[in-house]
C-alpha cells in the first residue's frame, strides 16, 4: 500500500491553536459569572463544542485527513444527538 | 519470509508454523484458524445452552415443580440467556464465518489486524471464564435474567458481578472484531472490487461491524454502572437515592436492540449468498439488499424503546418508538421479497444448505410478522412479558440467526474442512430439527396470547396442553441437533476428502481458492471485473 | 508471512476505537442530561461545591499537554527524535500532575463525607446524591483513561529510544496522540458540565 502524503503541522500553528483554546477556556469560566438563565448552559456547551472542533481539526489532524474521517466523526456526533433526542421523548413528556 | 513459498501450497489446516499442537491454534493469527477457534468454542457452549433450554422445557411439561423449583429455574433461564446471547448469537456469524470468509470473499490474505483478531478471541474466552465463575463462586448463580434489570440486579445477593463483568469483557472482544472488519473492508478489497461489486455477506458484516462499534460501548458503560452501583452505591439506578431504573432499561436496550441486528444482519447475508447459488440465478435487487442492510443498521439504533412499552415511559415516547419500529420492518421485508424473487424461475438445486436457507425465510417471516404485533402499542400491552415474546424472539434469534448459522455451516463446510458431510443424514437432521423447532415455539404464541407469563417455573393448569406439545417439540428438536452435529463432527474428521474447489457452483471468490484454502488464501490477489453473482443468464 | 504495513488502516482503526470511547462517555452525558433536567437547582448547588480554580488549572494543563503531544508528532516527522522525546516527557509529567490534582480533589470530597455512599452525602437530597455519583463516575473513568495514557506514553518513549519509532514509522506515536486528544476532548465537555453550572 502506498503511503499517503503526510501533512506536517508547524509548531507555530500549534501554539496558536493552544492560545485559542486557552482564550475560549477563559471566556467559558468568565461567562458563568454573568446571569443569563438557560443561556449559560447553552453558551458553555457552545464554547465546549468550538473547543472540541478545534482539537479535532488541528490536533487530531482531521483538517488534513481524507474526508472520510470528518464525515464519520460528524456522523457519530449526529447519532449521539439523535439518541439524546429520542431519550428525551420520554423524559420531557412524562 | 522463508515460509512464504510454503504458505501458497499447503492447506491452512496442515501448515506448520512456529508453534505445535494446541498452541498452533490458540496462538495462530490466521483468520481461518481463529474462525474455527470461535466455532469450536461456540459449539461447546451451544450444547450447554441447549441442554439448559431442554431442562427448562422439561420442567414446564407439567404444572408445579416437575424437576426443579423456582430458584433453579431462575438461575437456568439467566444462564441460558447469557450463554445464548453473549457467547453464541452476538459473536456468532461474524466471529466464525466472518473471520473465515470475509478476507477470502473480498480477495485479501487476512484481516487488517491479525494479532488484534487473536486478541478478540482471547478476550472472548476470558469473558466466558469470568461469566462461568458466577455460577460457582459466592452466593449462588445470578437470577436476574440476561437483561440484569435494575434495581434487582444490584439488590439480589446472587453473584451478579462476574456475570456482568464477563459480558463487559466479551463486549470488548466484539468491538475489536467490528473495528477489524470495518478497516479490512475499507482497505483490503481486491483491486477492482468496488463497493457495489462486493458480495452481500461482506456487506452485511460491514453493517454489523458498525453496530458493534457504535452500540457495544453503550452496554459497556451500562454494565460498569451496575458494577459501580453494586460496589459503591452511587445511586444512578437506585430509586431510593433518586435514580431512575427506567434509565437503566433505556441504556440497556440502546445496545441490546441494535444487538439484535448484530445477530440477524450477517444471517441475512448468508442467506443472500446461498439463495442465488442454489437458484443458479443472479440475486434479485443487489442494491436494494445493500441499502436495506444499511437502513436496518441505522434505523435499528433508534427503536430500543419497544422493549419498554409497559415500563412507564411517556406517551409521546411510546408512539415514537412504535412508529420507528414499524419503519425498521420495511427493509427487512424488502430482503424477503428479494430472496423470493431470486428463486422465482430459477433452476433450484435442492441441497442441504438450500433447505436451511428456505426454512430460514419461513421462520424469519413468522418471527418478523409477530414482531409487528409486539411493535404496535395496544397488542404489545396484552402480550408483554408473556410466552408470546419468548416465541417471537426465538423465531428471530434461533430461527433467524440459528438457521443461518446452520445454513452457513452446511454451505461452507467442504471449503473449511476439505471434506464432505453425508447429505442424507444432513437432510434428515434438518427435517427433524425443523419439525421440532416449530412444535417447540409455535404453541408458545398461543400460550402467550392466553396469558401465560414468561420466566416462571409454574403455570395454571389451563396452559397444560400447549406446554406438553412445546416440551415434546424441544426433545424432537434436540434429536435433530444431535443428528446434525454428529454428522458434521464425524465428517470433519472422517468424511470423504474433497479438493473440489467449487462443489455448489458458487460465483464468489471463496469458491475460486483451493479446498481447503492455503495459508495465504490467494497465490496472487485477483482483479475483480464482474459483480459477485454473475450466473450468465 | 510477508509483513505489510498500512498506516492509514491503523489510523482508521484508532479512529473507530475513538468512536467507541465517544459513545461510552456519551451515554454518561445522557445520564447526566436526564438527571440534570430532573434536578436543575440541586445540580447547580452541588456544582458550587467543586473547586473551579483546580478544575480550570487541570483544564489548562491538559490543553497544554494536547499541544505538546501534537508537537512531538511534528518533531518526529521532521526527524528530531530528541525534541519528540522531550515533548512526550512533558506530556507525561502533565498527565501525572493532572492525576495528583484529581487525587487531592477527590480526597477533600471524601474528607467531607461526599463520597458515594458517604454519610454526609446521604443526608442530602436526591439531586445532590446523583450529581456526586455522576461526578465520581465521570471523572473516575476519565482518570482511568489518563492512567492508560501514561502507560502508552511510557511505551512510546521506550520505542522511540530504541528507534522502533522513527521518522518514517511513527504510527504508534500518532495513535497515542489521537488517544490523548480524545481524553482532552472528553474533559473539554466534562469541565463546564461539572464545574461551571450556573
Amino acid at each position: 500500500m502506498s503511503q499517503e502524503t503526510t501533512h506536517i503541522v508547524s509548531y507555530k500553528t500549534q501554539i496558536f491553536v493552544l492560545l485559542a483554546l486557552l482564550v475560549l477556556t477563559a471566556i467559558s469560566v468568565a461567562i458563568t459569572r454573568i446571569e443569563m438563565g438557560p443561556f449559560n448552559t447553552a453558551a458553555a456547551l457552545l464554547i465546549a463544542s468550538i473547543k472540541a472542533s478545534i482539537v479535532l481539526a488541528w490536533f487530531m489532524h482531521l483538517k488534513f485527513e481524507s474526508r472520510f474521517f470528518t464525515v464519520m466523526v460528524a456522523a457519530v456526533f449526529i447519532l449521539f444527538l439523535l439518541v439524546i433526542l429520542v431519550t428525551f421523548f420520554d423524559y420531557s413528556y412524562r | 519470509m522463508s515460509d512464504s513459498n510454503n504458505a501458497h501450497n499447503v492447506s491452512y489446516l496442515d501448515y506448520k508454523g512456529q508453534y505445535k499442537g494446541l498452541s498452533a491454534w490458540i496462538f495462530s493469527t490466521d483468520h481461518k484458524r481463529i474462525g474455527l477457534l470461535y466455532l469450536y468454542t461456540m459449539l461447546a457452549f451451544f450444547s450447554v445452552g441447549a441442554i439448559l433450554g431442554l431442562l427448562m422445557k422439561t420442567e414446564l411439561i407439567a404444572p408445579g415443580a416437575t424437576i426443579m423449583g423456582p430458584k433453579a429455574y431462575n438461575a437456568l433461564f439467566t444462564l441460558h440467556g447469557i450463554i445464548m446471547i453473549f457467547i453464541i448469537v452476538v459473536p456468532g456469524l461474524p466471529a466464525v464465518f466472518g473471520n473465515f470468509f470475509l478476507p477470502i470473499m473480498i480477495g485479501a490474505k487476512d484481516v487488517a489486524f491479525p494479532r488484534l483478531n487473536l486478541l478478540s478471541w482471547w478476550l472472548y474466552v476470558i469473558g466466558i471464564l469470568i461469566v462461568l465463575t458466577s455460577q460457582f463462586l459466592g452466593d449462588g448463580p445470578p437470577d436476574t435474567g440476561w437483561t440484569f434489570y435494575a434495581p434487582y440486579s444490584f439488590q439480589t445477593p446472587a453473584n451478579v458481578l462476574p456475570a456482568v463483568f464477563g459480558a463487559f469483557v466479551m463486549g470488548f472482544s466484539s468491538i475489536l472484531t467490528g473495528i477489524n472488519f470495518v478497516v479490512t473492508i475499507h482497505r483490503m478489497r481486491a483491486p477492482g472490487m468496488t463497493w457495489f461489486k462486493m458480495p452481500l455477506f461482506p456487506w452485511t458484516l460491514y453493517g454489523t461491524a458498525w453496530i458493534q462499534i457504535l452500540a457495544t460501548p453503550v452496554i459497556g458503560i451500562t454494565l460498569l454502572l451496575i458494577v459501580a452501583e453494586r460496589l459503591l452505591g452511587i445511586g444512578i439506578f437506585d430509586p431510593a437515592l433518586g435514580g431512575d431504573p427506567i434509565l437503566y432499561q433505556h441504556l440497556f436496550w440502546i445496545y441490546s436492540h441494535p444487538a439484535v441486528y448484530i445477530m440477524i444482519l450477517p444471517g441475512m447475508g448468508v442467506i443472500s449468498e446461498i439463495i442465488p447459488v442454489f437458484s443458479k440465478k443472479t440475486i434479485f435487487g443487489y442494491k436494494a439488499i445493500v441499502l436495506s442492510t444499511m437502513a436496518i443498521a441505522f434505523v435499528g439504533y433508534f427503536v430500543w424503546g419497544h422493549h419498554m412499552f409497559t415500563s412507564g415511559m411517556s406517551g409521546r415516547a411510546l408512539y415514537t418508538f412504535s412508529f420507528l419500529t414499524f419503519l425498521v420492518a420495511i427493509p427487512s421485508a424488502i430482503k424477503v421479497f428479494n430472496w423470493v424473487s431470486t428463486m422465482h424461475k430459477g433452476s433450484l438445486d435442492m441441497q442441504t444448505p438450500f433447505y436451511w436457507a428456505v426454512s430460514f425465510i419461513f421462520v424469519f417471516m413468522i418471527g418478523g410478522l409477530t414482531g409487528l404485533v409486539l411493535g404496535s402499542l395496544a397488542t404489545n400491552v396484552h402480550v408483554h412479558d408473556t410466552h408470546f415474546v419468548v416465541a417471537h424472539f426465538h423465531y428471530i434469534v434461533f430461527g433467524g440467526t440459528g438457521y443461518a448459522f446452520m445454513a452457513a455451516l452446511h454451505y461452507w463446510f467442504p471449503k473449511m474442512f476439505g471434506r464432505m458431510y453425508d447429505l442424507g443424514w444432513a437432510n434428515l437432521g434438518w427435517g427433524i430439527f425443523f419439525i421440532g423447532f416449530n412444535a417447540l415455539y409455535l404453541p408458545m404464541f398461543f400460550l402467550g396470547m392466553q396469558g401465560m407469563p414468561r420466566r416462571y417455573y409454574d403455570y395454571l393448569p389451563d396452559f397444560h396442553g400447549g406446554n406438553i406439545i412445546s416440551s415434546l417439540g424441544a426433545w424432537v428438536m434436540i434429536s435433530g441437533i444431535i443428528i446434525i452435529f454428529a454428522n458434521l463432527i464425524r465428517s470433519a474428521r472422517h468424511g470423504k476428502k474433497t479438493t473440489q474447489k467449487n462443489p455448489w457452483g458458487g460465483k464468489t471468490l471463496e469458491w475460486q481458492v483451493e479446498t481447503p484454502p492455503t495459508l495465504e488464501n490467494f497465490e496472487e490477489i485477483p482483479t475483480i471485473e464482474k459483480g459477485p453473482y454473475h450466473f450468465g443468464e | 508471512m510477508i509483513e505489510h504495513r498500512d498506516d492509514l488502516a491503523s489510523k482508521m482503526g484508532m479512529w473507530l476505537f475513538i468512536f467507541t470511547e465517544l459513545l461510552l462517555f456519551g451515554m454518561l452525558f445522557v445520564v447526566y442530561a436526564v438527571y440534570r433536567s430532573m434536578h436543575p437547582e440541586a445540580f447547580k448547588l452541588a456544582s458550587e461545591e467543586l473547586d473551579v480554580v483546580l478544575g480550570t488549572f487541570n483544564t489548562v494543563i491538559l490543553l497544554i499537554s494536547s499541544m505538546t503531544v501534537a508537537m512531538s508528532i511534528t518533531s518526529i516527522q521532521k526527524g528530531n527524535k530528541k525534541l519528540a522525546m522531550t515533548l512526550l516527557i512533558i506530556t507525561l509529567v502533565i498527565a501525572v500532575v493532572f492525576l495528583v490534582n484529581k487525587y487531592f480533589e477527590w480526597g477533600s470530597k471524601f474528607e467531607y463525607g461526599f463520597n458515594p455512599g458517604g454519610e454526609e452525602l446521604l443526608q442530602l437530597g436526591h439531586g445532590t446524591i446523583l450529581f456526586f455519583g455522576l461526578y465520581f463516575v465521570m471523572t473516575g473513568i476519565h482518570a482511568i483513561h489518563i492512567l492508560i495514557g501514561v502507560g502508552l506514553f511510557i511505551y512510546v518513549l521506550l520505542q522511540l529510544r530504541k528507534d522502533k519509532i522513527h521518522q518514517t514509522d511513527y504510527i504508534w506515536l500518532e495513535n497515542t496522540g489521537l488517544y490523548w486528544h480524545l481524553v482532552d476532548l472528553i474533559w473539554i465537555f466534562l469541565f463546564p458540565l461539572l464545574y461551571l453550572i450556573h
